[in-house]
């Protein structure tokens, strides 16, 4: 070979390299375990879709996060564990890893323990572990916004609203209809307590999974003849409940949703039986939204949208995956501050989280203002006291018929705080000094080093 | 009627009309049991598959009749296939085998169904009101009522069909014993075709009301699990069977969900059919109306 054609060879050969060097150390990765088919993929298709849409449109529009191009891929996990777990592990080799946000309880409880012994973060917005809450003991899985127990407690504030205050609420019944599984009967202690609390009574009544057929709990709430029936369902559960409400007569404005109950898939099954129906959400639903709006022109309107209907724009699931999306590129844009504009570890990703301040103000410059409220995140708040507000089905459309609501706090963090120590103790671990770490700055200075 | 008996007429009949929704599941089921042996797994699959076709239809501009009879065309050739392209190559397979196939024919048409008609939901809207009627306190669905009667045809006409015609009789004959059938002339494979082409009309009916009750969704192939308890009780092979299982167990998980419930728990409709079925099974193997199968040795 003659020697110039050589030197240019390895010159190219080095350029390549240092291409492909930068290029895999400018880029963060979202390994994505969607559901687009199988019985729950109308929420998957929803949330996943929105969910890319806004990090397509960070990197169309941004070139990335300060020029670190966002990456993602997809495993289909039909929504069951097995299979979750199974993407996880196919994908938790690739390189940039910012965090796992796998919209499904069972998946997230499978990967407690591999993703805190992997140190990346695991992002559960609006579910998963109410005791994950506490950082100090779940250093790496972040409910964001909603725990199952603030959820619980805005609903009771929205009712205490609709009465007139909470001291109005005393003497009132709440019917609490659950899903027959470990997720529907996490709350049946705190409405208990609340009940307590408030001084209202409340009758919880199990609809075996997968709740097609609820002839006896809705004649059972009949003769309670409650104030309010509080449906806390998922899947098709949901229209269901609300076609037999009707069926024996109760009102379905006096029906109050939680999160997995909230969606257009849950009211359109239903048809007129869901007209007046109420629902509590931490993202409000349509395309009003100047980044929604943003989505639709840089996105859809150049043909790389991911939503198949772009009827879809703006449903509640879809709006809940543009917030996450917000929520995981702000968290990467934080911890760059500190660590540095580049691609960084999970461990830098999750101090990012921990660090997660979105004001009112910040809010509506990433032109979200209307769409959430806002969040807090620290050390030892992983929820990030995210507020909630509800919305009603006219039969069409989803209308905000709230304020942003408050959940009270300060009451639950004694209870979140007792069952995190009680799994601390029970799995040996040792709970972090949250204010030590940010005194010292220890955190960022040994997940820097890790990085490097 | 004092509010208690009028609650507990209101449980009972809630219960009955019930009970006929997941007899109409049952009795495809039943269809392809009595004349080939074959318990038919993917029968919720193609109720999910009729409904999913008919609504999609409607929503793409087609009037009521024309989406009616282009899915019953459309079960028809998925009957004829299913008959045709797995059990037929299988015949005199073990029970098992043959039960794996409908197994497998389950994923494939739900599989099937996302692929041609997408993973959204819909909601099934037949035209009939199903606000409540009050009668002397006792609050009846009208749309449960409709089903009931839209059952009760159903099984009528079946009735005839298998007394009257020439290829009722033969499916009566089938079933009773396939190789004498055989002896006497009777095409088996053209008869194994006609009932698998019956079992995908009955998954239409049946599509449409469960549609109709809690949308379209994939969850509908779920209502299997709500006849394998009416199957159990009434035996696999009798029509008959099936409704008066069907309407057994939907007043029976009724009664026991709100005057039982309370004092275990609650949540124990979806198993409390089961345990009643098994502690049948105990006492009449065959069920209430099966066969009982005698074997010369």
């Amino acid at each position: 070979m003659p020697r110039k054609a050589l030197a240019r060879a390895l010159l190219t050969g080095a350029a390549l390299l240092a291409l492909g060097g930068a290029a895999s150390a400018d880029e963060q990765y979202f390994p994505l375990q969607s559901y687009r088919v199988g019985p729950y993929a109308a929420g998957g298709t929803g949330f996943f879709g929105g969910f890319i849409d806004y990090l397509t449109l960070i990197n169309s529009r941004d070139g990335g996060v300060n020029g670190v191009k966002l990456t993602w891929s997809e495993g289909e996990t039909q929504y069951e564990v097995e299979r979750g777990v199974e993407v996880y592990e196919r994908l938790k080799s690739r390189p940039g890893i910012a965090a796992w946000n796998p919209l499904s309880v069972g998946i997230a409880y499978a990967m407690i323990d591999r993703i805190t012994a992997d140190k990346v973060p695991l992002i559960t917005i609006n579910h998963g572990r109410t005791d994950s809450t506490d950082g100090r003991v779940f250093p790496f899985v972040f409910p964001l916004l909603l725990n199952p127990y603030s959820e619980t407690s805005g609903i009771v504030e929205y009712l205490a609203t609709r009465e007139g205050g909470l001291d109005k609420l005393k003497g009132k019944t709440i019917a609490v209809l659950y899903h027959g599984s470990p997720y529907g009967k996490e709350t049946i202690p705190i409405y208990e307590q609340l009940a307590k609390q408030h001084g209202f009574k409340v009758e919880q009544i199990e609809v075996p999974h997968p709740g097609n057929e609820q002839q006896s709990q809705w004649l059972t709430i009949r003769r309670l003849r409650p104030d309010y029936v509080v449906l806390r369902g998922w899947g098709v559960m949901n229209p269901v409940a609300l076609k037999t409400a009707q069926k024996t007569g109760f009102p379905a404005s006096r029906i109050v949703g939680n999160v997995w109950s909230n969606s257009e898939e849950d009211v359109i099954p239903a048809g007129d039986a869901a007209k007046g129906y109420v629902a509590i959400t931490t993202q409000a639903s349509g395309t009003q939204y100047p980044v929604i709006q943003e989505i639709v022109r840089g996105v859809y309107e150049t043909g790389a949208g991911n939503l198949a209907d772009k009827k879809r724009i703006g449903s509640v699931y879809h709006n809940l995956g543009v917030l996450n999306g917000i929520l995981n590129v702000e968290a990467v844009r934080i911890a760059q501050e500190k660590f540095g504009r580049r691609t960084l570890t999970g461990d830098e990703v999750r101090w990012g989280f921990e660090h997660l301040r979105l004001d009112e103000a910040r809010v509506a410059k990433l032109g979200a203002k209307g769409l959430f409220h806002s969040i807090n995140v620290t050390c030892a708040n992983h929820e990030g006291e995210g507020r909630v507000t509800f919305q009603q089905w006219d039969g069409a459309k989803w209308s905000v018929v709230s304020d942003w609501i408050k959940p009270d706090w300060a009451a639950l963090r004694p209870i979140i705080e007792a069952s995190s120590t009680a799994y601390a103790k029970e799995r040996g671990l040792t709970p972090r000094d949250c204010e030590a770490e940010e005194r010292v700055g220890d955190t960022g200075k040994r997940a820097s080093a890790e990085g490097k | 009627m004092s509010p208690d008996l009028a609650f507990l007429v209101e449980v009972v009949v809630g219960g009955l009309l019930s009970g006929v929704m997941y007899a109409l599941v049952a009795i495809g089921f039943v269809l392809i049991y009595k004349t080939s042996g074959v318990l038919n797994f993917a029968q919720g699959a193609m109720v999910l598959f009729a409904a999913l076709t008919f609504v999609s239809l409607i929503e793409r501009g087609l009037p009521f009749p024309a989406a009616l009879a282009a899915t019953l065309a459309v079960m028809v050739v998925v009957g004829l296939t299913i008959e045709r392209a797995v059990l037929r190559p299988l015949v005199n397979q073990p029970p098992i085998t043959l039960f794996m196939a409908t197994l497998g024919v389950a994923y494939v048409i739900e599989g099937a169904a996302q692929l041609a008609w997408g993973t959204q939901v819909h909601a099934l809207d037949l035209g009939i009101d199903d606000t409540p009627f009050d009668v002397a306190g006792v609050l009846v669905s009208r749309f449960d009522l409709f089903a009931a009667a839209l059952a009760g045809l159903m099984v009528a006409l079946l009735t005839l069909f298998f007394r009257f015609t020439r290829t009722g009789l033969a499916f009566r004959a089938v079933a009773e014993d396939p190789l004498a059938a055989l002896n006497a002339g009777l095409r088996l494979p053209r008869i194994w075709s006609a009932v698998w082409i019956a079992s995908g009309i009955v998954a239409l009916v049946a599509g449409l009301l469960w549609g109709a009750r809690l949308g379209v969704q994939f969850s509908l192939s779920l209502v299997v699990l709500k006849a394998l308890p009416v199957l159990v009780l009434g035996g696999f092979d009798s029509i008959a069977g099936a409704i008066v299982a069907g309407l057994i167990v939907g007043a029976a998980e009724k009664l026991a969900e709100v005057y039982l419930g309370p004092f275990i728990g609650g949540g124990i409709e979806g198993w409390i059919a089961y345990v009643a079925a098994l502690a049948f099974l105990l006492i009449k193997p065959s069920g209430l109306f099966g066969q009982r199968s005698v074997e010369r040795v």
